[in-house]
């Protein structure tokens, strides 16, 4: 018996990719494919009461979300700040990552273990310290204030929009970093020599060579960071205030303080697909873009 | 034609403390084919480079058809690249690919359309306007990348060792091809490659360079005949050294002292007048013979055959003779294992086919 299986297993690709994927198979569909069951379940529940779920289906809950304004709103601005968050980090990173792949001839690793060097800390004590910086006495507008530049601390950098796009940019910049520097680093250099002997000047070279070239790790980069973004619910808590709150601080209270399971899972499905959809049209969009360019 | 089309004058290239381009200058024709050979770290291709302006020089300046380019970026340049691996943009087709240095050229639709079309059958690609680099072989690739610099009708075309990536047969057809191409159309070339025999086979003219240097240039006849230092000789085919000193000078001749051979007279191709000075005598394999009896050439020598090789259109002797101790020579007469009894052989050199080397 024993035998039989060897031999089948020896000749057989699927049972080989099988088993090297059954522990990540395992993983996931215990901590990921039963828990999101679960919620798209309870998604078409009823809370009737604070301890009393009602199990009979219903889509009611999707409805209620579109009539709650809140709710609605909080979703469009989640979006936004993921939106101005990517745009920030990418825009950043892109240089430093064009940098190290073109111009650094040695020590190309060390550079980005030193980029990355921030994020040996945890996440949480990273959005701690964004705390001290940007507080009303927190290092820029104590040093204003000392330098007689403001009588009075700016408020706008604390509790708000700007304090929750700030953290967010800098918390995920390595995980743009990796991607675009790996897409920089594989073009060819002679392709950039070839377009400017071609006539074309540095700036033409960029828009026609290494950008479109380079279009995997800027999607990869705009994936990594919108997804988790939108999703963050610990900067907003603790950076964000009123204003710079987002829909997954609410979901986060329909499961905890407010007790409203069905409508939390029903927002948290929303955002999903939200999110879904955005990354499809945003890849599709670049990618249409560039091969308009090229 | 104007001879000094290219002026390259006191060019040097440092890189830290390597001097890849060491004070060189010399002139290049109009419409001429001229290969930059030498072996790898040579120098050749940042000359190349400096060209092209993809390098700027340390010292000295680069002059083409009149005007001063030395500090003019690639763009300005009138000069195109077919690079090493071709450089064939991964993301556009074939057409797209030829089109992209017509952009800048303000041609009309019409223009841009002919001259793609004309250049692609130039270089025999017609059809394959869609394909991309991916789908493509390396010959077409290398089709495509000249084709992309011809159709910008460059006043000189550059070309970075087009040719090493091809197996052997596909790369002699591409010499033929590339030479007649570029009698056609009367571009100048300047060609850089380290294989000696590509670029004597297709060059008008070649400059063989070592350590950042011009170290001969002239035509490949007269190079293969003439070499003027012990590296060109060694470089350019195959040959075996002798070491001489020289003794009195008698007109066009010179006695030289071989070491264990004797004296000889010798036709004084160096111009040397002073006696007892160190020179090396090189002789190419294909002008002894070998032979199993002895001959009346000027030097005959009895050896033992140590090895051969068989090449198909000659074959190469290794031999050991009590006066030297490694020669190399060639027959194109076929000799099996039977002809030469206990590899004894007879080894015939004429002085007329010794030429002298400066010892360097």
């Amino acid at each position: 018996m024993l035998q039989v299986w060897k031999s089948f297993y020896a000749r057989s690709d699927p049972a080989k990719a099988y088993s090297l994927l059954s522990p990540a198979l395992i993983l996931v569909t215990l901590a990921m494919l039963i828990p999101l069951g679960l919620m798209l379940s309870f998604s078409f529940f009823t809370q009737v009461s604070f301890t009393e779920i009602d199990y009979s289906f219903t889509v009611q809950r999707y409805i209620d979300f579109f009539q709650k304004n809140l709710l609605v709103s909080l979703l469009i601005k989640s979006v936004k700040i993921s939106f101005i968050v990517t745009f920030v980090t990418l825009l950043t990173a892109y240089p430093v990552c064009y940098y190290i792949a073109f111009y650094v001839k040695k020590n190309k690793m060390l550079w980005l273990v030193l980029l990355t060097l921030p994020f040996w800390t945890s996440y949480l004590l990273r959005v701690f310290s964004w705390k001290i910086i940007l507080g009303t006495k927190g290092v820029i507008n104590s040093s204003l204030i000392n330098a007689g530049l403001l009588s009075e601390p700016l408020t706008f950098l604390m509790y708000s929009e700007t304090a929750v796009i700030i953290t967010l940019t800098h918390a995920w910049a390595a995980f743009a970093l990796l991607p675009l520097y790996v897409s920089l680093d594989k073009i060819d250099f002679s392709l950039i020599e070839a377009a400017r002997d071609l006539g074309l000047s540095r700036l033409e070279t960029f828009w026609k060579i290494t950008l479109p070239l380079s279009l995997p790790g800027i999607i990869g980069a705009i994936l990594i960071i919108f997804i988790p973004t939108v999703g963050d619910y610990v900067t907003p808590a603790l950076l964000g205030g009123t204003d710079g709150r987002m829909l997954s601080n609410m979901i986060q209270a329909y499961f905890g303080k407010v007790n409203n399971l069905p409508l939390g899972a029903a927002s948290a499905t929303i955002m999903l697909i939200t999110v879904a959809i955005v990354t499809m049209i945003v890849s599709y969009t670049t990618k249409k873009l560039t091969q308009r360019i090229s | 034609m104007n001879d000094s089309f290219i002026q390259i004058n006191g060019i040097s290239k440092h890189f830290g403390n390597v001097k890849a381009v060491d004070d060189v200058s010399f002139q290049i024709k109009e419409g001429e084919f001229f290969s930059l050979l030498g072996p790898s770290g040579c120098g050749k291709t940042t000359l190349l480079r400096l060209l092209a302006g993809f390098e700027y020089p340390t010292s000295g300046n680069l002059l083409l058809d009149g005007s001063d380019i030395t500090a003019l970026p690639p763009d300005k340049r009138p000069t195109n690249m077919v690079f090493q691996n071709y450089a064939i943009f991964p993301h556009i087709n074939v057409e797209k690919n030829v089109q992209f240095g017509l952009r800048k050229l303000g041609l009309t639709n019409d223009e841009i359309a002919k001259r793609v079309k004309d250049v692609l059958s130039l270089v025999k690609l017609e059809g394959y306007e869609e394909r991309y680099s991916s789908q493509l072989s390396g010959g077409q690739r290398q089709r495509v990348a000249l084709a992309r610099a011809l159709v910008r009708q460059p006043k000189v075309l550059l070309l970075d060792e087009p040719l090493g990536a091809l197996d052997k047969k596909l790369r002699d057809e591409m010499q033929l091809e590339l030479r007649t191409l570029q009698k056609e159309i009367g571009i100048t070339f300047v060609f850089v490659t380290h294989d000696q025999q590509e670029a004597i086979s297709m060059s008008d003219r070649v400059a063989v360079m070592s350590e950042g240097k011009i170290q001969q240039m002239s035509s490949p006849n007269e190079l293969y005949k003439n070499p003027q230092n012990i590296f060109v000789s060694d470089f350019i085919g195959e040959t075996n050294f002798l070491k001489a000193k020289t003794d009195s000078k008698d007109g066009e001749y010179i006695n030289v002292n071989i070491e264990d051979l004797g004296s000889f007279k010798i036709k004084n191709n160096l111009n040397i007048s002073e006696n007892a000075s160190d020179v090396i005598c090189s002789v190419r394999p294909e002008t002894m013979m070998i032979d199993k009896e002895k001959s009346d050439w000027d030097i005959c020598l009895e050896g033992k055959i140590k090895q051969t090789s068989y090449l198909g259109e000659m074959t190469k002797f290794y031999v050991e003779t009590k006066e030297i101790e490694k020669i190399i020579t060639v027959s194109s007469q076929y000799f099996d294992n039977q002809s030469f009894q206990n590899g004894k052989c007879f080894i015939s050199i004429n002085l007329n086919d010794i030429s002298l080397l400066n010892k360097k």
